[in-house]
């Protein structure tokens, strides 16, 4: 079963739609015990950081979070909560990827990034049998810095991390549930990992 | 690169897509989930859909329907036409809609702009402006065009920015229905005064009009309706044709 960790951050209605469309079933909980004892982890998310942050708190999710041993994927705000911090009103973040995530900036570039970009540079299981520079829908202001643990990368004014990886733990900074027939592949190769 | 973005927009009225001219003389062209997914497949990079539903019954179908697109469309989509509160898109949200467009009563209560902001987040927030020229000035008018306002364009749109707007949909209804081209020179002037994504609408009438407008860098994405409805224009083709031109195109 995977879970989709219910924190009162936007509608989950579109991602629960594209789990219908390839055919996952999922719950969606803010229980401990369920989100640690399912196959696959949902963190989603859309808002702002510091109120994500503050949400996943009032749950004490803030400490089952890092210590789940399943496949984690965590979408756009829901990414960017398991970074290090976030310049978004200077939130403390879960520190799972020990990227900072820091406004969006360019010269001329206009703020929300809204729309599809290619994501490059891709590697790790969530990009198997899809095309290097494909594109994805992205809607943000904020995004996390590139390291080590980039598993792609999008230019938007600058290079971000578009994707991250590390152990058990993904994140795209686009949406997968928005990004037509090959964000559905992304999300079918997250159910597929197997830790 | 990000890409310029396709936009077919349907109007919908009791449930059934209808596109008017000059937003008058409504004409029946299919069922809009249908219409959305066929869109989806041809390659458009997302889809408006505006309730011109007079009635609370109109209103309550458009729900539904607005439901049934997000379970079976997997691009974003819009949904515009008579959003007055915070609880109108609310219920839209929750049905499953990634922005609203709000547009006469932004001009009423600008607070509302802002007030979805701050509860939804800018990503949420479309402003739809629709204005025309009237004595070489840019007025912005509302309820179809029926309505002018004590607005200037440019001083209007810089102000839904402010309050929080994460987009601005203009459409000049000078140039609406005539399938002339877009409005190329108002679009660039705006946008150049913006610093968030613009949508262009009114006008598309051939391949060339969406050339031109990305061409010029007069906006972020275009939109059209009745090319498409008609298969005048195929989504495909035109992407196809755009790209050939090394414009940034999603295919």
């Amino acid at each position: 079963m995977t879970v989709i960790i219910d924190y009162n951050t936007g509608n989950l209605f579109s991602l629960m739609s594209a789990l219908e469309r390839i055919g996952t079933e999922y719950k969606v909980t803010s229980d401990p015990q369920d989100i640690l004892s399912a196959d696959s982890v949902i963190l989603p998310g859309v808002g702002e950081a510091s109120n994500a942050m503050s949400e996943l708190r009032q749950r004490g999710l803030e400490k089952i979070v890092p210590i789940i041993k399943a496949p984690v994927l965590g979408i756009c705000i829901g990414m960017q909560i398991m970074c290090s911090s976030s310049e978004e009103s200077d939130t403390d973040c879960l520190g799972i990827f020990p990227n900072k995530v820091s406004r969006l900036r360019g010269p001329g570039i206009k703020i929300p990034h809204m729309g599809w970009n290619n994501v490059e540079n891709t590697k790790s299981p969530l990009f198997t049998g899809i095309q290097d520079g494909a594109y994805f829908y992205f809607v943000h202001s904020f995004a996390p810095e590139c390291n080590e643990l980039t598993a792609a990368t999008t230019e938007y004014g600058s290079v971000f991390s578009s994707a991250l990886s590390e152990k058990n733990f993904y994140g795209t900074q686009f949406h997968p549930e928005k990004s037509g027939e090959i964000g559905e592949k992304i999300l079918r190769n997250f159910i597929e990992i197997n830790f | 690169m990000l890409a310029k973005r396709i936009i077919p927009c349907l109007d919908v009225k009791d449930g059934k897509t209808v596109k008017g001219i000059n937003f008058l003389g409504l004409k029946e062209v299919g069922d809009p989930v249908e219409m959305g997914i066929r869109y989806a497949l041809q390659g458009a990079d997302e889809i408006v859909y505006l309730d011109v539903s007079a009635t609370i019954e109109g209103r309550n179908t458009f729900l539904k329907m607005v439901s049934s697109v997000a379970k079976n469309l997997s691009i974003p989509f819009t949904v515009g036409g008579g959003i007055s509160s915070i609880e109108n898109a609310s219920a839209l949200l929750l049905a499953g809609a990634d922005k609203v467009s709000l547009n006469s009563a932004a001009v009423r209560d600008p607070s509302l702009v802002y007030n979805l902001a701050k509860r939804y987040g800018s990503q949420f927030v479309v402003v739809a402006i629709d204005a025309r020229q009237i004595d070489g000035k840019w007025v912005v008018v509302t309820h179809s065009g029926k309505r002018e306002t004590e607005l200037e364009l440019f001083t209007w749109a810089k102000e839904v920015e402010n309050l929080g707007a994460g987009e601005i949909l203009f459409t000049s209804m000078d140039h609406d229905g005539t399938k002339q081209g877009y409005a190329c020179e108002t679009l660039k002037k705006l946008s150049d005064s913006i610093s968030i994504p613009l949508i262009a609408s009114g006008g598309a009438g051939n391949t060339e009009h969406f050339s031109e407008l990305f061409l010029n860098k007069c906006a972020d994405g275009a939109l059209a309706s009745s090319v498409f409805h008609y298969g005048e224009i195929n989504i495909t083709e035109l992407k196809r044709v755009l790209k050939s031109k090394n414009i940034d195109i999603r295919l």
